[in-house]
C-alpha cells in the first residue's frame, strides 16, 4: 500500500479580499515509502498548496489525504517541511534552531546536543554552530533548515521549492547533497519545483501538474543513472527533460495568459 | 577604549559648546540672571539640593511613579497587543478602544485621574500607565502580526502546541517592534510624570520645579529641570544598550 494517498482532493483558496479561487481540482496521487517524488508545474498551479495539505497546514475540505492509512488532520513530526525561504528562527543560532525540534520531541538534553552536532556536521555547517541565520549565506541557511528537519527524523520530507532562492552553483551543490542524504537515510520525499532539470535529476517520478486549477496531468517515471558525473549531458537525461518540458510548456503558457488577463 | 572615549567626547561636543555659551551669555549679562542663571550658579544650587536631600527624596517619589506606571504599561500593553494580533475577538473588542484613545492628548486626563484616585501616587501611576500603554500595545500588535506563517508552521510540524507557538515564535517575532514601542513609552513616561506632578502633587520632580519657580529660586529650578533632562537622556541610552543586547541576532 502507498504511504501517502491523496484521493480526489479539491481546494478553494480564499484570499483575504476578492473571490475564492479554485486552486486544486480533483487531485489524486499515491506516493510509495522511500520514494522521491517531484511535483512539477507552472507557478500558481497549486503544487505548494498540495504540499501544505499533505503537511496538515491547510484543512482538507473535499476529498481525503491519508498518511500510513491515517487521515491527515494536523501537522506532525512524521512530516518534516523545508521552505523556500528557510523559515529558520532568526533569534536562534544554527544549533538553537536544530535543538528546538529535538526539544519539542522530548529528547533528553545530552542526546539532543549530540544529535544536533551530528546533523550540523552532516550538512557541512561545522564551525557555524553558534552563528545566527542573518550571518549565513542562502545556501548555508538552507543547509541549517535541512539539518533542523532531518534531525527530528521525519519519515516524510516535504520540500517547498527549497533551492529556488539559491544561485545556480549553490543550487546544484545542494541537489547533489540532498540526493546523497536521501540515499543514506530511508525517507519519502515530496519535492515541489518548477525547474524541469531539477525534477528529473532528483526524482524517481515526476508528477506534472496543469495550470490552475491544478490537476495531476501525467506522472513520468525517471530512470537515469544519477551516479554518473556527466548525467546532465547523458542522452537518457536530456530526453526526459525534453519530454517533460513539452508537457509543462503548454501549461506554463496557459498560466502566463491567465496572469496577464 | 580611549579611542571610544574620544569619539564620545567629539560626538557630544556640541553640548559642551552650548554649556560654555550658556555660561558666557549670563556672565556677560546679555540675559538677565532671573531668566537664565549662569550654569555655575545652577551647578551650585544642584549641589545644595543634593546635600539637603530634596532632590533625592523627590526624585525617588517620581522614580516610583514612573517605574510603576511604565511597568504596568509594558506588561498589560504587551499582552494585550499580542492577543489582539493573534485572536480576533480580542481585536474586535479592544481595537476600536485603542484607536479612539490613540490621539487623545494624555495630559488632558490629568484632572480625571485626580478625581478618580486623588492627589497621591495613584493618579500619576494611572496616567502614566494609560499613556504608555498605547505605544506598547501598538508595537506588540504590529510585531506579532508580522510573525511569519512559515515559522509558525515549522514550529507546529516540530510538535509545538498553540501556547508554545505564542511564546516561542510570536513573542520573539514581535520583539523588535515591541521594544521600539517601549522606547517611545519610556520618553512618554517622563513627559506625563513631570506634567502631572507640576499640576497636582506634594512631591516629585514636577512638584519641585513648580514650587522652586513659585518662590523665585530659579537657580535651583533650573538644576531640577536639568536633572530630569539628564535622567531622561541616560534612561534612553541605557534602554538602547539593553535593546541592542536583546536583538543581538539582528546585527
Amino acid at each position: 500500500m502507498a504511504q501517502i494517498v491523496v484521493d480526489r482532493v479539491r481546494h478553494l483558496y480564499r484570499p483575504p479580499r476578492g473571490k475564492p479561487v479554485l486552486a486544486l481540482e480533483d487531485v489524486s496521487l499515491e506516493v510509495r515509502e522511500r520514494e522521491f517524488l517531484a511535483l512539477l508545474g507552472p507557478s500558481g498551479c497549486g503544487k505548494s498548496t498540495l504540499l501544505y495539505l499533505i503537511g496538515g497546514f491547510l484543512p482538507v475540505e473535499s476529498g481525503g489525504i491519508a498518511v500510513d492509512g491515517k487521515p491527515v488532520a494536523a501537522p506532525g513530526p512524521d512530516r518534516g517541511i523545508v521552505f523556500q525561504h528557510f523559515a529558520l528562527f532568526p533569534w536562534k543560532t544554527v544549533r538553537g534552531n536544530i535543538l528546538y525540534g529535538l526539544e519539542r520531541q522530548g529528547m533528553p538534553s545530552a542526546e539532543r546536543q549530540k544529535r544536533a552536532q551530528q546533523f550540523i556536521d552532516l550538512v557541512g555547517l561545522t564551525g557555524f554552530e553558534d552563528s545566527y541565520p542573518s550571518h549565513l549565506s542562502g545556501g548555508m541557511k538552507q543547509r541549517a533548515a535541512l539539518a533542523r528537519t532531518l534531525a527530528f527524523d521525519p519519515k516524510i520530507l516535504l520540500m517547498d521549492e527549497p533551492f529556488g532562492a539559491l544561485d545556480a552553483q549553490t543550487r546544484h551543490l545542494m541537489q547533489t547533497e540532498l540526493l546523497g542524504i536521501w540515499q543514506r537515510t530511508p525517507k519519502t520525499v515530496i519535492f515541489v519545483t518548477h525547474d524541469v532539470q531539477e525534477a528529473v535529476y532528483l526524482a524517481d517520478r515526476v508528477a506534472v501538474m496543469s495550470a490552475r486549477p491544478g490537476r495531476i496531468k501525467t506522472i513520468v517515471d525517471i530512470k537515469v543513472d544519477k551516479t554518473d558525473p556527466g548525467v546532465f549531458k547523458a542522452k537518457a537525461f536530456v530526453d526526459k527533460v525534453d519530454e517533460i518540458w513539452n508537457l509543462v510548456k503548454e501549461e506554463a503558457i496557459k498560466a502566463q495568459v491567465e496572469h496577464a488577463s | 577604549m580611549t579611542a571610544g572615549l574620544m569619539k564620545m567626547l567629539l560626538r557630544y561636543s556640541p553640548l559642551l559648546i552650548l554649556a560654555i555659551g550658556w555660561e558666557l551669555v549670563s556672565r556677560l549679562g546679555l540675559v538677565s540672571s532671573d531668566a537664565l542663571p549662569s550654569l555655575s550658579a545652577v551647578a551650585a544650587a544642584w549641589i545644595d539640593l543634593v546635600r539637603d536631600g530634596d532632590l533625592v527624596s523627590n526624585g525617588l517619589s517620581s522614580l516610583y511613579r514612573g517605574g510603576a506606571g511604565l511597568a504596568l504599561a509594558i506588561v498589560i500593553g504587551g499582552v494585550l497587543g499580542i492577543l489582539m494580533a493573534r485572536w480576533k475577538p480580542v481585536n474586535v473588542i479592544f481595537g476600536p478602544i485603542v484607536e479612539i484613545f490613540y490621539p487623545v492628548p494624555k495630559t488632558a486626563l490629568i484632572p480625571i485621574t485626580v478625581i478618580w484616585l486623588g492627589l497621591g501616587d495613584g493618579s500619576k501611576i494611572l496616567l502614566i500607565f494609560l499613556g504608555c500603554m498605547i505605544p506598547v500595545t501598538i508595537g506588540a500588535f504590529n510585531g506579532a502580526r508580522s510573525a511569519e506563517q512559515a515559522l509558525i508552521w515549522s514550529a507546529r510540524s516540530m510538535g509545538a502546541d498553540r501556547i508554545r507557538i505564542l511564546w516561542d515564535v510570536v513573542v520573539p517575532s514581535a520583539l523588535p517592534e515591541l521594544l521600539n514601542g517601549i522606547r517611545t513609552a519610556l520618553a512618554l513616561a517622563f513627559i506625563l510624570l513631570v506634567a502631572s506632578e507640576l499640576i497636582t502633587a506634594q512631591n516629585g520632580f514636577g512638584y519641585l520645579i513648580g514650587s522652586l519657580g513659585d518662590n523665585g529660586n530659579y537657580d535651583a529650578m533650573y538644576a531640577v529641570v536639568l536633572t530630569v533632562a539628564l535622567l531622561g537622556f541616560a534612561a534612553d541610552r541605557l534602554y538602547q544598550l539593553l535593546m541592542h543586547e536583546m536583538l543581538i541576532w539582528r546585527h
